[in-house]
């Protein structure tokens, strides 16, 4: 890259300082006003608070609803991390085979990446809606009555299966490239030492994507976490009632539904917590990704 | 070890190019075959079939008694050096040799004596806990003949294997691969660009050019007897000079100069003779007188000094034809010089003008 060198020292951070406000006023700012929050009970009214400590944090660890809320969290993550994953990988190994060079198929696989999550949640209403979803049809005619919004594990399924859905594309585009990426003597050196297809994916190629894989997990986990509160939003119609939530969409209906604002805070530094130890393991992984020669 | 055979091999791609017309073979056992050509000739093509990483189109490929064609690459008892190597980058030295062998259960004990006699042979025993990108470009290569050698194949195929090493290394591990493969005695095909591999290393030349085999033969008898100019322009370096000739019922003569006599035995009215730059000497005067041998008067354009000896670049004042003629180290001659060239009747070649192929004298 060509380096350029500034008359004045002060050029480059004035430069720097448009994304530097952007960052102080929507991320910094908010984020200490919670840390902040989250130390005091809120009048919800807005005409007073008082400091209460870890009251806050003692209270959202130690209930029943944020234990179940997480488990359900933690459940969500896996699924849709492992099946968004998983197709996606399929998706990219058939595409690279089948159709090396032919954009318009790979397009075709990659628009949903486009969708916003709120779109994506409410095509997701749309097929399972109670009258005219086709998924509700279709799996009605195996005998099973469908319920997305009363019965509480098929609204579960129906969440993830919008979120998998707005995910797949995201990792098939990574996956694709990777095993573009994946020198083509070696998987031709690869099927004359090893006959079965099956076999040399599993010893050849997926130790290759390897890299690829645990940067696309710390992505996926991240995005089941934060990124679905769109999704899990328009599913719900914002009337959450019995069904299942995210811990993000928690610190939503307890902030702005319940008007704990303390608590809700104490919450969300819960969950900036762990966006940090993510961010952590994600960059130990970059660096130390592997790049073969 | 064993035969292959190629029966009018052909290789059309969509968009009907056809990279390879027809190729027919015969590799006996244990032989050394180096196919030569310029970039876009086949080679590789051809190369890849026999390997079944490529379709045959028509015409029928055995190794040993068994027609190929329909045979998985990993059932056909071949083993192929690729110009990249091709080493599995996750694995360590002793899996990437391991790796063919445990595909084929074999049994544990068996295939560690194999990994560490090639490592023996190759002197790779050091390296064999490393992964791939510790190990420098040279050891890459013996890695990747290790490779080949562990499965003890039917035959080696080698796909340019030295054109990724530097020039010092390239000729050591030539010599290597040479000596490895008469010990083994294992039937190989080597596909190279380089002239200088494939004489050196070649029990039998194929030249190919266009999807065309040119010629086969053993190297020297490539060297002494091109059967078409593009042979002749190929094979030897510098090149050999490809000089025009006028026939008619008076008998031969040079475009460039009279320095030419004989009669026009073979009836027609143009030529190509091609004389190699190592069959010229500097003489004193032009002889003329009357055998068939070639006198040609040349200026001097520049002088190569290479060390063992020098090149001499002029061209003709008539014609503005060019030559390269080789002359002993240590000389010295002007650019602007004007200099007597005479070359032997015996190493004097001549072809077709129109389709370039060697008319026998």
């Amino acid at each position: 890259m060509k380096k350029v060198q500034f008359q004045s020292r002060l050029i480059p951070y004035l430069l720097l300082l448009p994304q530097l406000g952007i960052v102080g006023v929507f991320f910094l700012w908010p984020a200490a006003e919670a840390v902040r929050s989250s130390f005091y009970l809120e009048d919800p009214f807005g005409f007073g608070s008082t400091f209460v400590g870890f009251d806050n944090f003692i209270d959202t660890v130690t209930s029943t609803d944020y234990g179940r809320v997480a488990r359900f969290t933690g459940v969500f993550t896996f699924f849709v991390t492992a099946l968004s994953l998983g197709i996606a990988l399929l998706l990219a190994v058939k595409a690279d085979k089948v159709l090396r060079g032919a954009s318009s198929y790979k397009t075709l696989l990659m628009w949903v990446y486009a969708v916003a999550p709120p779109v994506a949640g409410l095509i997701g209403i749309l097929l399972f809606d109670q009258h005219v979803g086709p998924i509700v049809d279709l799996v009605a005619m195996f005998g099973w009555e469908m319920q997305v919004g009363v019965s509480y594990s098929d609204t579960a399924i129906a969440m993830v299966v919008a979120a998998v859905w707005k995910q797949v594309p995201v990792n098939f585009i990574f996956f694709l490239s990777g095993l573009q990426g994946i020198s083509k003597s070696v998987q031709e050196a690869a099927s004359i030492d090893c006959r079965s297809g099956f076999r040399r994916f599993w010893t050849v190629t997926f130790p290759l994507l390897a890299p690829t894989g645990f940067f696309l997990l710390i992505i996926n986990i991240t995005y089941a976490f934060f990124d679905t509160f769109g999704i899990i939003d328009v599913i719900l119609k914002t009337e959450p009632g019995n069904n299942p939530v995210t811990l993000v969409y928690k610190v939503y209906l307890d902030g702005f539904r319940g008007n704990d604002l303390g608590g809700s805070s104490a919450q969300s530094v819960i969950l900036m917590a762990l966006v940090f130890i993510l961010t952590i393991i994600q960059f130990r992984l970059i660096e130390r990704r592997v790049h073969y020669t | 070890m064993s035969t292959i055979t190629l029966d009018t091999v052909r290789k059309v791609y969509a968009g009907d190019v056809e990279a390879v017309k027809g190729v027919s073979i015969d590799i006996a056992d244990g032989e050394f075959i180096v196919l030569v050509g310029p970039s876009g000739c086949g080679k590789s093509t051809l190369l890849r079939m026999i390997a079944g990483l490529e379709d045959i189109t028509t015409g029928e490929i055995s190794i040993g008694d068994r027609v190929v064609n329909k045979v998985d690459p990993a059932d056909r008892d071949i083993a192929m050096v690729f110009q990249n190597y091709a080493l599995y980058p996750h694995m360590s030295v002793y899996n990437n040799l391991a790796y063919g062998l445990k595909n084929r259960n074999m049994d544990k004990a068996e295939i560690d004596r194999r990994v560490k006699e090639a490592a023996r042979i190759l002197e790779i025993g050091d390296y064999l806990d490393r992964k791939p990108r510790a190990l420098s470009g040279g050891q890459r290569q013996r890695v990747a003949m290790g490779r080949a050698i562990v499965r003890e194949p039917a035959a080696f195929l080698f796909d340019e294997p030295l054109s990724n090493l530097d020039a010092k290394l390239r000729v050591q591990m030539r010599v290597e691969i040479k000596r490895l493969q008469k010990g083994l005695g294992t039937t190989s095909v080597y596909v190279t660009h380089d002239q200088l591999e494939a004489m050196t290393l070649a029990d039998r030349l194929v030249v190919l050019n266009g999807g065309n085999i040119e010629q086969i033969g053993a190297p020297i008898d490539v060297y002494d007897k091109p059967a078409s100019t593009f042979v002749a322009s190929f094979i030897g370096s510098p090149a050999m000079n490809l000089l025009k000739v006028k026939g008619d019922e008076n008998g031969l003569s040079l475009v460039s100069g009279k320095g030419l006599s004989g009669a026009n035995a073979f009836g027609k009215s143009a030529y190509t003779l091609g004389i190699r730059p190592e069959h010229m000497s500097v003489v004193e005067a032009p002889k003329g007188d009357g055998n068939s041998g070639v006198d040609l008067e040349i200026k001097v354009n520049v002088l190569e000094p290479v060390g063992a000896e020098s090149y001499i670049y002029g061209e003709f004042a008539e014609s503005g034809e060019e030559i390269v003629v080789r002359v002993e180290s240590h000389s010295t001659y002007e650019p602007g010089q004007t200099l007597f060239l005479r070359a032997e009747p015996k190493d004097v070649h001549f072809f077709d003008a129109e389709t370039g192929a060697r008319i026998e004298s």
